[in-house]
């Protein structure tokens, strides 16, 4: 049976539709893997055994009318981020415990309405705050990856850990994450899977525990580039319920993979080249160069002369963003509720209870930053910053650039724990360093994975396209995937 | 720019969050960290730049102003910690 849990997604469609295989047995052995592997790898928080059952006999019933969806039979994990009707959707927070919304969010929905099949919630930091999955409540997660000769558990990068693992380990085809300032980007970089992060609005934020909604976009992480267009093709849509969902029909994206690369302007922006950067990503980013070339691209250097302010006005956004968003955790409507001998009391001691330190952190620096006599200084500030990233890209797009190639992360996964990153928040928050500028400017931008290191750690490379031209992404991504090849994690769990 | 322990604690009643002091000892570290780190966003010129307001340009949606969802006043206590006959319950806010 683990043989059904090694196809793609594009894999398990054919042999469904020819009804080689039928869903409940490709969702039995999901399971099956998962029962067996979760309690080491923690990708999981919550298994939906009998729900993933029941959709998975449904979908047999579909397959044998011919009336399959698109994504019909194919079992996904959720992030734990996506509201899911009558099911666990904590965020990985104390403080939405017990939580289960009378709703389905709409990007989960789309999923549902084309056929798939739903194993389970997925592991994250809490609240998506975080790059490795450490905050959240529910423990962290392994990668299942580990450098050679070594027994040291490494981090799957975060906040959509869980999805990311859950991928490179066989535990679901795909799963759906979200991205704020990296957080699907940078775990599938350091998983060797592939994830994208649409442009903003492309998929709908109903119903997805909001972090910080002008950067919060939706999207799949997956075994390969073409799982990863089947997949957003079904996630995004047009929905009323968002008021920046925007107006655009979804194309296929599918059928992008395979175009050829020849003449396209592939931007290699100079500001990415960081001090300190291990020589591995530069030689990395250079192989990637050497493949599109040889795929008949040209490469242009660009300059994206504000890139070195997006991490610092990301830090200011996002937190300003999430305390004003996380306000509504006060133990009255939902979640957990700690006693007070008044309301007051009652709100502080729910949150300083409810809240991981990462979270109280940053909402702790968000407060700050709005408060009276600090707007201007920061907040204000920042957002112009934000508008002159933005100009960047717009800039280099106008003379002609069709998509820009840049390390995804700094580095391959690290370990758990790892006492430098713990001691000092913002070495931690380096890791999104190469990712964020692309939420601060609302673009599409896809990991994919590259290589591995010398201690056999994967690698990405990352793509960074026009608003809403995810399909030049998932085209160049699918050359770099067939020069690379794939890459998969040996078995130890 | 940076915060003092006192500081912290009154942007953690702002944030409706207790802190002990050892929090607030900690947390003061952690935010100047963060703080000294954003602190060079100072150095850059925005003479004459607008400060964001959408990432991707788009006319604001309106919606019909008609009644399009209700009468669910049970889901939307059904997770709430204290309730009755579907009110919210919260301690005694007036005496």
């Amino acid at each position: 049976m683990t043989e059904l849990t090694k196809l793609t997604i594009a894999d398990a469609r054919a042999k469904l539709r020819a009804k080689e295989i039928t869903a409940v047995e490709l969702t039995d052995a999901y399971l099956g893997a998962i029962d067996a592997a979760n309690e080491t790898i923690n990708a999981y928080i919550r298994v939906t055994h009998d729900k993933a059952r029941a959709m998975a006999k449904d979908s047999d019933e579909r397959l044998a009318k011919a009336q399959g969806g698109a994504l019909e039979g194919i079992p996904l994990g959720i992030k734990d981020l996506f509201g899911t009707e009558g099911v666990h959707t904590q965020a990985c927070s104390h403080v939405l415990d017990g939580f289960e919304p009378r709703y389905e969010s709409t990007v989960t929905a789309n999923l549902w309405a084309d056929g798939a099949v739903m194993l389970g919630k997925l592991n994250m930091d809490e609240f998506a705050m975080g790059s490795s999955n450490e905050t959240s409540y529910y423990g962290p997660v392994k990668n299942p990856w580990r450098a050679k000769g070594s027994n040291l558990d490494l981090v799957p990068g975060g906040s959509s850990g869980g999805s990311a693992a859950a991928v490179s380990a066989f535990l679901c085809a795909g799963a759906t994450a979200t991205d704020t300032g990296g957080s699907i980007r940078q775990p599938a970089a350091f998983t060797g899977t592939v994830g994208i992060k649409p442009t903003y609005g492309r998929c709908s934020r109903w119903g997805i525990v909001a972090f910080a909604s002008s950067l919060d976009q939706a999207g799949p992480i997956t075994r390969d580039v073409r799982d990863a267009a089947v997949m957003l093709k079904s996630m995004a849509s047009v929905d009323p319920k968002d008021t920046t969902s925007v107006d655009r029909p979804v194309p296929d994206y599918e059928a992008a993979l395979g175009q050829s690369v020849k003449g396209m302007r592939i931007g290699i922006p100079r500001e990415y080249r960081v001090d300190g950067m291990p020589p591995e990503i530069e030689a990395l980013w250079q192989k990637g160069i050497a493949w599109l070339k040889d795929a008949g691209a040209e490469i242009v250097d660009i300059s994206l002369p504000h890139t070195k302010y997006a991490l610092p006005a990301y830090y200011i956004v996002a937190p300003a963003e999430a305390s004003s968003n996380l306000a509504r955790y006060d133990g009255v409507r939902y979640g957990l509720r700690v006693p007070g001998k008044d309301i007051v009391e009652m709100y502080e001691k729910t949150r300083a209870e409810g809240f991981g330190r990462e979270v109280k952190r940053r909402i702790m620096i968000g407060t700050y930053v709005l408060s009276a006599g600090y707007y201007d200084a920061y907040y204000v500030q920042a957002q112009k910053v934000r508008t002159l990233i933005k100009k960047d890209f717009e800039d280099v797009f106008h003379e002609g650039v069709d998509a820009i190639l840049t390390p995804a992360t700094p580095s391959a996964a690290f370990g758990i724990a790892d006492q430098d990153m713990a001691a000092d928040p913002v070495k931690m928050y380096l890791n999104d360093i190469f990712t964020v500028t692309v939420n601060m400017a609302g673009l599409p931008g896809i990991a994919v994975p590259a290589g591995l290191d010398e201690k056999g750690l994967p690698l990405g490379l990352q793509l960074i396209g026009r608003p809403f031209d995810e399909e030049t992404l998932f085209r160049t991504a699918h050359v770099i995937e067939k020069a690379a090849g794939r890459f998969e994690a040996g078995k130890w769990w | 720019m940076s915060v003092d322990i006192a500081t912290v604690k009154r942007v953690a009643h702002l944030a409706r969050i207790a802190v002990s002091d050892e929090d607030a000892h900690r947390m003061t570290g952690e935010l100047n960290a963060i703080l000294g780190f954003v602190e060079q966003l100072g150095e850059v010129n925005v003479e004459g730049v607008e400060p964001m307001t959408s990432v991707i340009p788009m006319e604001m949606k309106k919606r019909q102003d008609v009644v399009s969802d209700g009468d669910k006043a049970g889901d939307i206590v059904a997770n709430a910690p204290a309730t009755e006959e579907n009110f919210f319950l919260v301690p005694k806010v007036v005496e």
